[in-house]
Parts: structure tokens; C-alpha cells; sequence
């Protein structure tokens, strides 16, 4: 009898103890609710805040003939020419580089490279590459390509350069996306007669290249961006000209001499306006920040509408 | 009922065994240091089916994956003994294993359909051997091997829909007829129902009894059910030892070991 009186009085005490307990449960949940949605706003009214104070500043200067004049003494008559069109050359030149090598270093990693301590080593150092500052390839290749090899302060030795600078997310993308090729896949072509290669270039490469395309376009907007290795390897701020056309009137018709033309390229132009004095400058750099935004956005809107057709055409 | 089942199947698998098309002697295989298989001796008959059963891990799948080598894609297995087909040692340093496999047909536990068309499935392996010369000799390879797959009618007006489309057994039956698209001899099967309803497997099972004419085949399950309803000869493994082989009348109704005996009477696995 004591004893179920004791029992009670005990299940009593539990119920208190849990219904305090669950209201500050509840209140911590709530807590966390406000501070994640402050953590949420925080970036993305800074980023709206930039976006819109850009839009201001730059759009009134954006014009056709902000588009297709040369820089110039005078705010008003200066264009991003020279800029744009490097930017798009050099960032074709990183494309065709680093595209090719980094996916066929994924491959050569992820499906034919023994493991061992080697490719261990090689696994950890082309993820850390990934995070040097793009500084140190700036400084790499002036001595490696500049001066080295001899290829000038050119739109090559820009490719070049920042074709390396993002290699690695090139590779590391490419073994993720192999990676998640499922077995079942290689074993069905293997099991038909299939060599390596070919189950390589039939299957795995198709199933994983959405994702290799995720890893080139996260690369290319980075080069897209990229002011300081440009600026150590002598990209030029001020430039009057165009690089030669690749397509020619004469025999042979094509031209590569282009690539050893000298350039500028559009975050520098930008960098260039924005640190001199006076108000026109100012909204110069930030119409050219949004004509490099607008590519950036471009190019990966091409990249992603890829990656939507390559989905299509497997049919999972 | 299974009695009269095993007395016309008896004569298949006593016959056949004349002719070995698949024969094993003394195969070890070992992942790393861990022994897989130990010392397996076995002769398998062209023109029948023989069922490897046998509870979880006991090397059944292993054993299957030598005799079209797929063992060779795991870094750390180890194959030693001797495996011949129609004599000829397969592990020999003559053997191409992407040729074998062209010989040696495989079908996996888990349907693997390409994602690609229905026809593309079936056209892939002949088209990396090159087997058809032109468009019409492809299309009349795909129709026949789809055909001999028991899934051409179900098919054959939507051979450009992704095959990922069809349902379980349609795509087993497709990854079958895949298989049998590259002319193969030999055609194993890796629990090729585990993972269809009971219906589906009833057709894959009859499918299999129909193939059973022109190929060897070599079926692994741990469903002794199945091994006693498609197969002429059955081996059963424990612990990666070949405990016992025979013809499946005999393994079923009078086993000489008595771990068969327990397995067979559910006493484990």
C-alpha cells in the first residue's frame, strides 16, 4: 500500500521533471530557429546590398559604346573593349587546358592509378592545391612561363596560369563524380567483354560528366575572377588595341597570334578605375564588374543548361 | 511432385557431365590474407544448368566471378589452381579476359540496365566486338536475342524508351538478353531473382530452363527451392569449400554430407 503511494508520488515527480524539460527544449529549438534565420540573412542582405549598390553606381554608365570603346583619360569616353574580349580569350585558353588534363588526371586517378602511398600523397596534395592563394601561381609563373619558357606577358601564359590554379578543382570534381558511378554499372560492361577504356568511355565517363561539368564551371567562374596572378605575370591595365583576329582575310586564314598578344582582362580594368580619384571612375568600375558578372552568370547558365541536356541523354 | 521433376532432370545432368565444358581443379582464392575459397574441384556440363547454393558468404559469388575472371577487378584477390573451358586454362598468360568474357556471359543480382534505350542495352556488346557489319544485321541481332529473352513482345514497339523504364523482371530479362547478344557459351548468374517478386522470377525461371538448349549455364542462389527447380546438377559450398556436387536429384533427396543434409533441411543458412 505505502509502496504504490511512493510509486505515484514518483510518477508525478517524472512528469514535472519532463514537462519542464520540454519547455526548454522548445525554447532552445526556438533559439536556434531566430539564430540560424539571422545567419541566413545576414549574407544574403549583404549580398543583395552589393549587388544593389553596383546596379546603381554602374548601370547608368552601361552602354553600347561603354561595350566597344578603349580605355581612356576621360571617365566618360573609357570602355571595357580590351577587357571583355581578353577575359573571354584567356578564360577559352583556360578552358581548353585545364578541362582536358584535369578530367584525364580524375580519370588516370580514379580508375587506373594503383592504390598506395603514391597516389595517396598525390590524392592529399591536389586537394590542398586547391586551397593555395592564387598569388603563389602568380609568382610561379613568371618564373616558370614568363621567364622559363619565354611566353611573355601573354594571353597564354594567362590561360596557362590559371589553368593551373584550377586544376585541382578540376580533378577533385572529376574523381568525386567517378566516384559516384555506381559499381553495378561497371560490372554490366566489364561482364559483356568490355575493355577499361571502354567502360570508361561508354559509361562512366556519360554517367559522371554532370558532375565534372559542376567542377568546370565552379573553376572557370573562379579564373573569371582572378585579378592577382594576372597582375604578376604583367597583365597590362591600359590597353588601346585589340588582340590579332584568330580568323584572317589572307592564306592561311587562322592565326594563333592572338595567344602571344598582350591583354588585360576585366576584374583588372575594374581594380584600375576604382583606384583613382573621382566619382566617374568609380561607376566605370562598377558597370565593367557588372559586364563580368553578367559573363560569369552566362557562362555558367550555358554550363548548367549542358549539364541539363547531358542528364537528359542518360536515361537513368 | 519434385520427385518426378528430379527423375527427367537426372538424365540432363548424369549425360552431360560427359562432356565437362567447365572444369576446376584445386582453386584457391584469397582477398588479401583472408581465404575465400579452398582447394574447389568441379566439372560442369554443357547444355544444363548447375545451381551453386550454399548460405551467405560462403563463396559461391567468388567461384562464379573466376570463371569469367571478374575476380581480376579487385585489387587484392588472388586466384591459384587450374580452370579450364573446353580444355583451355582460362588463367593461362594467353588469355585476353576481355575475349573470355565475350565467351563467358555474366548476369548479376541486381538488374543492371545501361542508362540507355532499350536497344542500345542489347546493341552494346555487339557493337564493341564488332559482330554486326551493318544497321539491318544490329537490328535482327537485338530482335533475336530480345526474343530469346522472352521480352521482344513486350518490347519490341518501344525499343528507343531508357531501359531503366522497365520493371524489375523486364530489366533482369533485358540484362539477359544482353548477355546473350554477344554469343556467348557459357552464361552465369549471380542470384539473378534475388531481388524480383515471384512472379518475375517464375519467368526468368522458365527463361532459363528455355536457354538451357544452347548454353551452359550456371546459376548461383542461396533459394535451394530454385537450385531444385532449374538446375540438373548442384554443388553446394560452405565456408569457401566445395562441400559436395552431384545431380541435383541426388544432393537433394540423399546427400552424402551431413552439412548439405542440415542446409537442405533448414536446419542453417
Amino acid at each position: 500500500m505505502a509502496e504504490t503511494a511512493t510509486e505515484f508520488v514518483h510518477a508525478a515527480d517524472r512528469a514535472g521533471v519532463r514537462r519542464t524539460r520540454n519547455a526548454r527544449r522548445r525554447k532552445t529549438e526556438q533559439v536556434f530557429r531566430v539564430v540560424g534565420m539571422a545567419a541566413t540573412m545576414i549574407g544574403l542582405v549583404a549580398l543583395a546590398a552589393l549587388l544593389i549598390d553596383l546596379a546603381i553606381t554602374g548601370l547608368p554608365r552601361l552602354s553600347y559604346a561603354f561595350l566597344t570603346n578603349f580605355p581612356s583619360r576621360r571617365a566618360a569616353q573609357a570602355g571595357i573593349l580590351a577587357a571583355w574580349v581578353g577575359s573571354l580569350l584567356v578564360i577559352l585558353v583556360t578552358a581548353l587546358i585545364a578541362v582536358p588534363i584535369g578530367v584525364a588526371a580524375g580519370i588516370y586517378l580514379e580508375e587506373y592509378a594503383p592504390r598506395n602511398r603514391w597516389t595517396d600523397a598525390i590524392e592529399i596534395n591536389v586537394s590542398n592545391l586547391a586551397g593555395v592563394p592564387s598569388i603563389i601561381y602568380g609568382l610561379l609563373a613568371l618564373g616558370l612561363f614568363v621567364y622559363g619558357l619565354g611566353t611573355g606577358r601573354s594571353i597564354f601564359t594567362a590561360g596557362l596560369t590559371l589553368a593551373l590554379l584550377i586544376l585541382p578543382v578540376i580533378i577533385v570534381a572529376t574523381r568525386e563524380a567517378i566516384r559516384a558511378v555506381p559499381a553495378s554499372l561497371r560490372e554490366a560492361a566489364l561482364g559483356l567483354g568490355a575493355t577499361d577504356w571502354q567502360v570508361t568511355r561508354d559509361h562512366v565517363l556519360p554517367a559522371a560528366m554532370p558532375g565534372v561539368l559542376t567542377g568546370v564551371i565552379i573553376g572557370i567562374s573562379r579564373a573569371l575572377g582572378e585579378t592577382a596572378p594576372l597582375i604578376t605575370i604583367g597583365a597590362l591595365t591600359f590597353i588601346a588595341f585589340l588582340p590579332t583576329p584568330p580568323l584572317q582575310a589572307q592564306f592561311p586564314f587562322v592565326s594563333l597570334q592572338w595567344l602571344s598578344d598582350p591583354f588585360t582582362v576585366l576584374p583588372i580594368q575594374a581594380f584600375n578605375w576604382v583606384s583613382r580619384p573621382g566619382n566617374d571612375f568609380a561607376s566605370n568600375a562598377a558597370a565593367a564588374s557588372i559586364v563580368l558578372l553578367v559573363i560569369t552568370l552566362g557562362l555558367n547558365g550555358v554550363a548548367i543548361w549542358l549539364r541539363a541536356r547531358l542528364r537528359k541523354n542518360l536515361k537513368w | 511432385m519434385l520427385d518426378g521433376a528430379f527423375r527427367a532432370a537426372n538424365g540432363a545432368g548424369e549425360s552431360a557431365l560427359a562432356l565437362a565444358k567447365i572444369a576446376a581443379d584445386g582453386i584457391n582464392v584469397h582477398y588479401g590474407a583472408k581465404q575465400a575459397l579452398e582447394n574447389v574441384s568441379v566439372q560442369i556440363p554443357s547444355n544444363a544448368v548447375t545451381a551453386f547454393i550454399g548460405p551467405s558468404g560462403c563463396g559461391k559469388s567468388t567461384f562464379l566471378r573466376c570463371i569469367n575472371r571478374m575476380n581480376d577487378t579487385i585489387a587484392s584477390c588472388r586466384v591459384t589452381g587450374h580452370l579450364t573451358i573446353d580444355g583451355h586454362d582460362i588463367y593461362g598468360a594467353d588469355v585476353d579476359p576481355v575475349e573470355l568474357r565475350s565467351r563467358v556471359g555474366m548476369v548479376f543480382q541486381k538488374p543492371n540496365p545501361f542508362p540507355k534505350s532499350i536497344f542500345d542495352n542489347v546493341a552494346y556488346g555487339p557493337r564493341i566486338h564488332g559482330l554486326a557489319t551493318n544497321k539491318a544485321d544490329m537490328e535482327q541481332i537485338v530482335a533475336a536475342s530480345l526474343q530469346k529473352a522472352g521480352l521482344w513482345a513486350e518490347v519490341k514497339d518501344r525499343l528507343g524508351d531508357p531501359a531503366m523504364g522497365l520493371s524489375g523482371g523486364q530489366q533482369q530479362r533485358l540484362c539477359i538478353a544482353r548477355a546473350i547478344a554477344v554469343d556467348p557459351e557459357i552464361i552465369l548468374m549471380d542470384e539473378p531473382c534475388s531481388a524480383l517478386d515471384p512472379i518475375a522470377t517464375a519467368r526468368i525461371e522458365e527463361l532459363i530452363d528455355d536457354l538451357r538448349q544452347s548454353y551452359c549455364l550456371v546459376i548461383v542462389t542461396h533459394s535451394f527451392a530454385q537450385a531444385a527447380r532449374v538446375s540438373q546438377r548442384t554443388a553446394f559450398f560452405h565456408l569457401g569449400l566445395l562441400v559436395e556436387e552431384g545431380t541435383t536429384e541426388q544432393i537433394f533427396s540423399a546427400p552424402r554430407d551431413t552439412r548439405t543434409q542440415d542446409y537442405i533441411t533448414g536446419r542453417f543458412g
